[in-house]
C-alpha cells in the first residue's frame, strides 16, 4: 500500500507546484496592450492603437538564426536592423514613439521557430513580425501569422511564395526574390556565354528550386549539360562538384547560401575544374565569401587567401555595392561606427539596415496612430524605393518586394557593376527591361521622411 | 493491489485534467501554447524513462521514432483527411513497428553498442525526409492543419485546444504506462534489467520482454511526434535531429530515470527553461551573441546542479524532501505488499544503482 500514499503525495505536490510555477510564470504577462481605434489627424495625442502600440514604443518581433548552421553571416542582419532603429529612436523615433525590436533565436530549425514566434504574438503582443528569416522557417508561422491577423513584413528570404496577398493578405516580401534573380541572371548567361554548356548547382528547395525556374526561363534546355543538387546538412559535395567536372561544364551557376559557395570553390579548385562561375546575391557577399573560403581551406590543411580566390565571381545584387562614394554606405557605415563598432560591416549589415529603413517608411507612411490594417494597407499603397537600386512593386495584388537588380562581378572584395540595373517580373514570358529611374539618395538625416 | 491502484490512478488523471483545464482557461493563449508544449514530450520522456529507467536500455533514438510517428500523422491527414484519433493511433501503430525492428536488433546488444545503434537511427533517419522529399518535403516539411472543432465556436483559441489534446494524450498514457510497470511485464523488465540470468532462470524471456519495452517506447515516443504535428503544424526534419533525442534523455534524466511523475518534471524543464532565460537574457540587455548561447549554457549548468544535488533527479530530491519532513513513512515498512521477490520495491520512482551502470558503461 506503501505506493499508493506515496503517488498520492507525490501527485498532490506535483500538481501544486506545477499549478503554482504556470500561475507564476503567466502573472508577467497577462496583461497586455489594449486595443483602440486609431485616429490618424496629425495633431491627434499618441494612443495604444493597435497590440505592440503604446504611447512611447513600438513592440516588433522577429525570428533569426543567431545560433547553428545559418548563423554564419546572417546572424548579423538583426543586430544591424537594431542599431538603425536606436538611431532612429534616438533622433526623434517615430511619430515619437521608440521602436523596440525583440528577435529571437530560432537556430533555422523551423519547430523553434514556430515556439518563439507564439511567444512573440500571444505573450509579448508584436504589434508586427518583421524580417522574420529563412525559407524553411517562416513557411512554418505564415499561416499562424495570418490567421491572428499580425502584419508578416519584408520576410528575409526571396522565396516566391510570400507574394500570395489572397491566401496571405499580411505577408510582404522584400529582397529580389529567386524567380527573378533566376531570370536576370540566366539572361546575362544567354547573352555572354551563348553556345557555352552550362551546369547547375543549386540548393534542394525552394530557394534553389525557385532560381532555377527563373534560369529555365531564360537559359535554353539543351545548353544544360547538369543539374547538382546539395543539402545543406551535407558538406561532402564532391560528389557533385565530379558530376559538373564530368558532364565538361563551362559555366556553373550557383544558388547556394555562402559557405556552399564556398565548398564549390574549394571542391573545383582540388579537381582543377575552373569553370565560370555565376553566384546569386545570396550566396556571394565578398566579404563573407572571401572569409569562408580561407577558413575552410584552413580546416582542410591548406593556405589560400579567400579573397583572390573568389575574384572573378559573377553576381547580381539589388542593393547598392559597399563603396564610399555611395550615400546610403555613408549613412550605414556612420550608424554602424556609432551603434554596433565591433559588427563586420559587410553585405548581410547593409542588409538589415536597408531593411529596416524601408520598415521606418512603412510605419510614417501608416500614421501617427496606426492599427495593424494600416501598416498592410500603406505598403500595399506603394513604397519609396529608398536603398535598394529597383523599384518595390507593392501593390494590393502583389506582395513581392523589389523588382530588379545590377550583374557585377567581384573584384577584390567589392561587387564592381556591370551594366544597367535590370527589372523584370516572376512570369516566363516577362520581360526583362532597363530600369530607366536613378538610385535614391540617402537622406541628410538618416531617416526617410514622412 | 491492482484492484485499488486503477481506480487510483485515473483519478488522479481525471484530477489533473481539470487542473490543467483550470490552468488553461485562466491563463493567456500563450501559456496555453506551453502547456500543449509540455504535454507533447510528456508521452516521449515517460516511454524514455520506462525505457531506460526499468527495462534498463538506453535509447540515443527516441527523437527518430517521434519523427515516424510525426510523419505518419501528417501524411494520413494531409492525403486521406483522416481524422486526428484515427491519425494518432495509426501513428502509434506504425512507430510500434518501428519500435519492434529496432528492438530486435537492439535486444541482442548491450550498453554502449545498443547506445551507437540507437544514436545512427537518431542521426540517420531524419535525413530521409531529403532522399525522398516528393513524400517528405525535404527542409520545408510537411504542414499540418489542425483546427478547433466547430461546437467549441469560431473564437476559440486555437493553442488552447491544442493544449487541451494533447494533455489528454498525456495523461492517458501515463496511466497505461503506469498500469503496464505495474503488471507482470513491468516486473519482469526490472527482473531482466536487475539480473538477466535470474530472470531467464525464472522463466522470463529476455529477448522478449527487452523488445517489448522497446516498442512500448517507440509507441510512446510516436504519440509524442504525433502531438507534436499538430501543435506546431508542421513536420520538419530540423525536429527530429539528434538533439532532439538527447534533450528526451536529458529531461528523463533530470525528472528521475524511471519516475514517470520524473517525466513531467523533465518535460516542464526542457520546455520553459530556453524560454525563460532568454527572457533574462533580453531583459538584462545582453548582446545577441552573448544573449542568443545563453539557454544553452544555462541547460547544461541546470543539468550539472540537479546531478550534484538530486542524483535521482527531481523526483527523487523531492521525494527526499518530504522524506525530510514526514520522516520515513512507517506504513511502507508493512511486508507482504511487495510485488516480486527480486524486484526493488521503489525501482520505478528511482534508478537502482545497477541502472545508472548500465547507462554511464
Amino acid at each position: 500500500m506503501r505506493r499508493n500514499h506515496r503517488l498520492r503525495w507525490q501527485a498532490a505536490a506535483i500538481m501544486t507546484v506545477a499549478a503554482l510555477a504556470v500561475a507564476a510564470c503567466s502573472s508577467s504577462s497577462t496583461s497586455s496592450s489594449s486595443p483602440g481605434s486609431g485616429s490618424t489627424s496629425s495633431s491627434a495625442a499618441l494612443t495604444a492603437s493597435a497590440p505592440g502600440i503604446t504611447a512611447t514604443t513600438i513592440t516588433i518581433g522577429s525570428h533569426q538564426p543567431l545560433t547553428g548552421p545559418a548563423a554564419p553571416g546572417y546572424s548579423e542582419i538583426a543586430p544591424a536592423a537594431n542599431a538603425y532603429f536606436s538611431y532612429v529612436n534616438a533622433h526623434g523615433g517615430v511619430y515619437g514613439r521608440k521602436i523596440v525590436y525583440k528577435y529571437l533565436d530560432d537556430a533555422y530549425n523551423p519547430t523553434t521557430t514556430t515556439s518563439v514566434v507564439h511567444e512573440l504574438v500571444l505573450q509579448d503582443n508584436v504589434y508586427a513580425l518583421f524580417n522574420g528569416l529563412g525559407t524553411p522557417t517562416h513557411l512554418a508561422v505564415v499561416s499562424f501569422l495570418n490567421a491572428q491577423k499580425v502584419p508578416d513584413v519584408f520576410v528575409a528570404s526571396g522565396c516566391e511564395c510570400w507574394n500570395n496577398p489572397t491566401q496571405y493578405p499580411e505577408t510582404f516580401g522584400w529582397q529580389l526574390d529567386y524567380v527573378r534573380e533566376g531570370k536576370i541572371l540566366g539572361n546575362y548567361i544567354k547573352q555572354h556565354y551563348a553556345g557555352k554548356k552550362i551546369g547547375y548547382f543549386y540548393q534542394n528547395d525552394e530557394f534553389g528550386q525557385d532560381g532555377v525556374k527563373g534560369l529555365d526561363f531564360e537559359i535554353p534546355h539543351s545548353a544544360v549539360v547538369s543539374r547538382q543538387t546539395y543539402v545543406p546538412t551535407n558538406v561532402n559535395i564532391a560528389p557533385q562538384v565530379a558530376a559538373l567536372r564530368a558532364s565538361g561544364a563551362q559555366v556553373v551557376v550557383a544558388f547556394s547560401i555562402p559557405a556552399f559557395t564556398a565548398l564549390l570553390k574549394l571542391n573545383s579548385l582540388k579537381l582543377g575544374f575552373s569553370p565560370t562561375l555565376v553566384v546569386s546575391d545570396v550566396g556571394s557577399d565578398p566579404i563573407t565569401l572571401g572569409g569562408l573560403v580561407t577558413s575552410f581551406a584552413k580546416q582542410g590543411g591548406a593556405t589560400v587567401n579567400g579573397s583572390q580566390l573568389i575574384n572573378g565571381i559573377i553576381t547580381d545584387a539589388y542593393l547598392p555595392a559597399l563603396s564610399t562614394s555611395d550615400s546610403w554606405y555613408v549613412l550605414f557605415k556612420k550608424i554602424h561606427d556609432q551603434y554596433e563598432p565591433k559588427a563586420p560591416l559587410d553585405g548581410n549589415f547593409f542588409y538589415g539596415m536597408s531593411v529596416a529603413y524601408t520598415f521606418v517608411q512603412a510605419m510614417l507612411k501608416a500614421g501617427r496612430n496606426p492599427t495593424r490594417a494600416d501598416l498592410v494597407t500603406a505598403i500595399q499603397g506603394g513604397m519609396p524605393q529608398g536603398p535598394a537600386v529597383a523599384p518595390y512593386s507593392y501593390s494590393s495584388s502583389d506582395h513581392s518586394g523589389i523588382t530588379g537588380a545590377y550583374m557585377g562581378v567581384i573584384q577584390n572584395g567589392v561587387v564592381v557593376q556591370q551594366g544597367p540595373v535590370l527589372v523584370t517580373d516572376t512570369s516566363a514570358s516577362g520581360a526583362i527591361t532597363t530600369y530607366s529611374g536613378s538610385e535614391q539618395q540617402a537622406p541628410a538625416s538618416g531617416i526617410p521622411s514622412p | 493491489m491492482t484492484m485499488h491502484t486503477l481506480p487510483r490512478r485515473l483519478g488522479l488523471a481525471v484530477v489533473t485534467a481539470v487542473i490543467v483545464w483550470f490552468l488553461s482557461v485562466r491563463l493567456d493563449t500563450f501559456r496555453d501554447f506551453q502547456i500543449a508544449q509540455v504535454a507533447v514530450y510528456v508521452p516521449a520522456v515517460a516511454g524514455l524513462t520506462v525505457l531506460t529507467g526499468l527495462s534498463g536500455q538506453i535509447s540515443l533514438g527516441n527523437g527518430a521514432f517521434m519523427a515516424i510517428g510525426a510523419y505518419a500523422t501528417a501524411l494520413l491527414l494531409l492525403h486521406l483527411n483522416w481524422p486526428f484519433v484515427a491519425a494518432l493511433v495509426a501513428s502509434a501503430a506504425v512507430t510500434a513497428v518501428a519500435g519492434g525492428i529496432v528492438g530486435v536488433a537492439a535486444a541482442r546488444l548491450r550498453g554502449p553498442y545498443l547506445a551507437g545503434l540507437t544514436l545512427l537511427l537518431g542521426v540517420a533517419l531524419p535525413s530521409l525526409a531529403f532522399a525522398y522529399q516528393g513524400v517528405f518535403g525535404a527542409d520545408q516539411g510537411l504542414s499540418v492543419t489542425f483546427t478547433t472543432p466547430a461546437f467549441l465556436g469560431a473564437t476559440f483559441p486555437l493553442t488552447r485546444w491544442q493544449a487541451w489534446v494533447s494533455t489528454v494524450v498525456a495523461l492517458v498514457t501515463l496511466v497505461l504506462l503506469a498500469n503496464l510497470c505495474y503488471s507482470r511485464i513491468g516486473r519482469n523488465w526490472r527482473a531482466v534489467r536487475d539480473d538477466e540470468v535470474a530472470a531467464a532462470l525464472d522463466g522470463v524471456n529476455v529477448a522478449v520482454t527487452r523488445t517489448l519495452a522497446f516498442v512500448v517506447s517507440a509507441v510512446c515516443a510516436g504519440l509524442a511526434g504525433s502531438l507534436l504535428a499538430i501543435v506546431t503544424s508542421l513536420v520538419a526534419p530540423g525536429a527530429y535531429t539528434i538533439t532532439l533525442s538527447i534533450a528526451l534523455l536529458t529531461a528523463a534524466v533530470i525528472g528521475g530515470l524511471g519516475s514517470l511523475p520524473g517525466a513531467l518534471w523533465g518535460s516542464l524543464l526542457i520546455v520553459l527553461l530556453p524560454t525563460y532565460v532568454t527572457d533574462v537574457a533580453t531583459s538584462h540587455g545582453l548582446s545577441s551573441s552573448v544573449g542568443s548561447n545563453i539557454p544553452i549554457a544555462a541547460y547544461g549548468a541546470v543539468l550539472i546542479l540537479v546531478m550534484l544535488a538530486f542524483p535521482q533527479g527531481i523526483q527523487g530530491g523531492l521525494r527526499r524532501l518530504l522524506t525530510l519532513f514526514t520522516g520515513p513513512d512507517a506504513k511502507t515498512r508493512i511486508p507482504g505488499d511487495a510485488p516480486a521477490p527480486h524486484v526493488t520495491p521503489q525501482a520505478d520512482e528511482a534508478p537502482a544503482s545497477q541502472t545508472e551502470k548500465e547507462g554511464t558503461s
